[in-house]
């Protein structure tokens, strides 16, 4: 049976505001479905999910935050053969090297689902003022985040770049990879079966090229991931335009998805809240 | 009501030793600039032109950096971090020697109350070089993995309102990660950081180090648009971060902002009276306001509102506007005769659209820039004075009835860089810490720095954090 692929916005699966799709193919350009083609109204429509989301997500427990990622893994697993045909097909992949990409994205919602209770440890401080004062920081989420997700790795470069965002208590709006958006879709649907609260994690399919620039200047978007875009005077662009209200950039970089993440992900979508109290009797 | 009379107590300016003009700090010299016209940096207090100012036009700029970029390779970058710190602790210990001169230049040049120059400013830079001389033989320590590399040429630009105190915020964490910098002072107030530049001097830190380029935008541009810079460090209004932010789009540098703010000074019906009257007028009335993270929006709940006002004026009463130098006063001279402008035009604004304005009776001086401590009341969310950064002694009133409320009129602006909040409730104020999207929140107290202490803003207050660990992260590619 063929699948109708649609976007994930809010908790729910609309088809594109503006009714257009697009077909994608394998990597030999067999046609595998049309997917849907969002627009600047679905970006619109998603930033507005993610900010409507952003206060019940960000004032969860950081336990909680950490058992809804690792519920994500869960959820993964159960649909690994889905997402082991897709990924094998949108990358020309063998199918065992695409399990292995799947284990390996699985394990990264893992291994980010440990940091939620963890990062205000390792990033957070104690701060030993020279004066009669308790003085405490401690990291927060800044906000909603758009992710303009890399092309290549449509999966495991997909769940890296969410995942960092979202476990601090960020929301996110995402555009898949263009040409390989079916993993992407199919994630949407573990979020919507895996205790994520509906518009914490939005996915749009389409092009970042056309939905980027209204994502980069939107002034309810809070940071933004330059790593889907290829060309580097469009990513300036877009750099530029998220300057009007001060969004946090990530640009774009060589980046191997495989490797260890490191911290930098996780602390660039976080802010720092230093709190004074005076100490006395 | 009757005013104290004070004797005049000045501070002497015998121990200040200002010359008729400075060149730039290049290469560990004094150098003449080559493109610029010199201008004249005066006391805000009396217009009296205190000395004649190079400006470094785009070539200065490009020497400079160069300076930097070699200090960088030869000799900082690869010196260890223990003997790094040796010349960091050197320069604080100068700063200390030092200090009584530096306040007394300090006022001079920026308009500041002596008791905050001497008091807060320079004890609290010499503190910043200490505790940052302690980080550079411990960066593995500092939480960004154990082989951190300092971006190489750092580019700062600083504004008028602390002009000593942002210089050792910029410069101390940059050269403990190994940076050389150029820094450039604004261009009212370049004194105290030629005088550091002396203090290099003295310290013997190798030529390049740190340069010093006097100028106004232009120059600042040069600096941050360079092509070999890698990182910029900014603090000032959000307008030019904003421009700064798009200027490097593209580019490999790395940037931290420190921008406006509009903070909430929220007061509840519970609060230590006499502490909040005392906060309020410190958290808006210290440096003249002049204070990026100063709390110029006074919430108050409604059931304490009249006695809150009452006694807010009657305090306000007792603040002494004048001489910068007199060691009795609370509130100097505005920086500049632009800033003045500035907040007449606003303080206008806000009588335009119907707030009830009010000052003390308060004789100002003749000569200079001067602005009484003003308060706004009737003040609504919508009013410009309640949502535009004013930068000067002004405070605007509004209401609240419950904490919900406050919390939603404290986040409604587009800053986030501090809060206060005054409450003898413990876990009302860590609920309200909680909820305030701002970087700094001062329970009970307002406007306390440490070098220790992060600092920075959320949203359109900028990014990145100074002071801390973290301050010291942002001079750190990892």
């Amino acid at each position: 049976m063929r699948k109708t692929y649609k976007l994930y916005v809010g908790g729910a699966f609309p088809r594109s505001e503006s009714g257009r799709s697009y077909v994608v193919t394998d990597a030999k350009g067999k046609f595998l479905a049309n997917a849907s083609q969002a627009s600047r109204k679905d970006a619109r429509d998603a930033v507005v999910a993610a900010r409507k989301a952003f206060g019940g997500w960000h004032a969860r427990t950081a336990y909680n935050r950490g058992q809804v990622l690792y519920r994500i893994a869960e959820v993964m697993e159960g649909r690994h053969q889905q997402f082991s045909s897709e990924v094998a097909a949108s990358e020309g992949l063998s199918i065992s090297k695409a399990r292995a990409v799947v284990d390996e994205s699985i394990d990264r919602w893992v291994w980010y689902a440990g940091w939620a209770d963890k990062l205000a440890q390792v990033v957070g401080s104690s701060n030993p003022v020279a004066g009669p004062y308790f003085d405490f920081s401690l990291p927060e989420a800044t906000g909603v985040v758009a992710v303009l997700a890399p092309q290549d790795s449509s999966l495991l470069g997909l769940t890296s770049v969410i995942a960092p965002a979202i476990v601090s208590g960020n929301t996110v709006v995402a555009v898949s990879s263009y040409e390989r958006p079916l993993p992407a879709i199919t994630l949407g649907e573990v979020m919507a079966t895996s205790d994520v609260p509906g518009g914490v994690v939005n996915i749009l399919t389409g092009s970042a090229s056309e939905v980027g620039p209204w994502l980069a200047s939107h002034m309810d978007v809070n940071a933004i991931d330059l790593c889907g875009i290829v060309d580097p005077e469009e990513a300036t662009e877009l750099e530029i335009a998220a300057a009007d209200n001060l969004k946090r950039v990530r640009r774009p970089a060589e980046e191997d998805w495989s490797a260890d993440q490191g911290l930098s992900r996780l602390t660039q979508y976080l802010e720092l809240k230093t709190v004074w109290h005076p100490i006395g009797v | 009501m009757s005013r104290f009379e004070y004797a005049p107590a000045p501070e002497s300016r015998a121990i200040v030793d200002i010359k008729s003009s400075y060149g730039l700090f290049i290469n560990g010299q004094f150098t003449d600039a080559t493109d610029g016209k010199p201008f004249k940096t005066i006391s805000p207090a009396s217009e009296e032109v205190l000395a004649e100012v190079s400006e470094a036009g785009p070539a200065d700029v490009d020497k400079a950096v160069r300076a930097a970029r070699k200090a960088f390779e030869k000799v900082w970058g690869p010196m260890s971090g223990k003997d790094r710190a040796k010349y960091l602790f050197r320069i604080a210990r100068l700063i200390q020697e030092r200090s009584r001169e530096l306040a007394v230049l300090e006022s001079l040049d920026n308009g500041k109350p002596i008791r905050e120059s001497r008091d807060v400013d320079i004890p609290l830079v010499a503190a910043h070089f200490f505790y940052y001389a302690g980080w550079a033989d411990k960066l593995e320590y500092a939480g960004v993995g154990d082989d951190p590399q300092p971006w190489g040429v750092a580019g700062q630009v600083i504004p008028w309102n602390f002009p000593m105190l942002m210089l050792a915020w910029k410069i101390a964490p940059a050269l403990a990660a190994g940076n050389t910098v150029v820094l450039k002072p604004a261009e009212t107030t370049p004194l105290t950081a030629l005088a550091f530049a002396e203090i290099c001097q003295q310290a013997d830190l190798p030529p390049g180090v740190v340069n010093i380029v006097t100028g106004a935008g232009r120059t600042g541009q040069a600096l941050v648009e360079h092509p070999d810079v890698d990182k910029v460090a900014f603090t000032g209004s959000t307008e030019v971060g904003r421009a700064i932010a798009k200027s490097v789009a593209g580019t490999h540098k790395a940037v931290t902002l420190e921008l406006g703010g509009k903070a909430a000074n929220i007061v509840f019906e519970d609060a230590p009276i006499d502490q909040t009257i005392e906060g309020i007028v410190n958290g808006i009335f210290f440096n003249q306001g002049h204070v990026c993270c100063a709390g110029s929006r006074l919430l108050v709940q409604e059931s304490v509102y009249d006695e809150v006002l009452a006694r807010l004026k009657r305090r306000m009463g007792t603040l002494r506007v004048g001489d910068p130098l007199d060691k009795n006063t609370d509130i100097g001279a505005i920086n500049s005769a632009a800033q003045l402008a500035k907040i007449r035009e606003l303080s206008q604004i806000g009588e335009d659209e119907g707030a009830e304005r009010w000052s003390p009776e308060c004789e100002l001086p003749a000569n200079g820039y001067w602005f009484p401590p003003t308060v706004f009341t009737g003040v609504s969310q919508a009013h410009r004075i309640a949502r535009e950064e004013i930068f000067g002694p002004v405070l605007s009133v509004l209401t609240f009835r419950t904490p919900q409320e406050a919390v939603e009129k404290a986040n409604n602006t587009p800053f986030g860089l501090s809060a206060g909040i005054w409450t003898d409730k413990g876990s009302r104020i860590l609920w309200m810490a909680n909820q305030l999207r701002a970087g700094v929140v001062w329970a009970n107290t307002f406007n306390r720095f440490d070098p220790t202490s992060p600092f920075g803003g959320y949203k359109e207050s900028g990014y990145g954090r100074e002071g801390g660990r973290h301050g010291l992260e942002a001079y750190l590619a990892h």
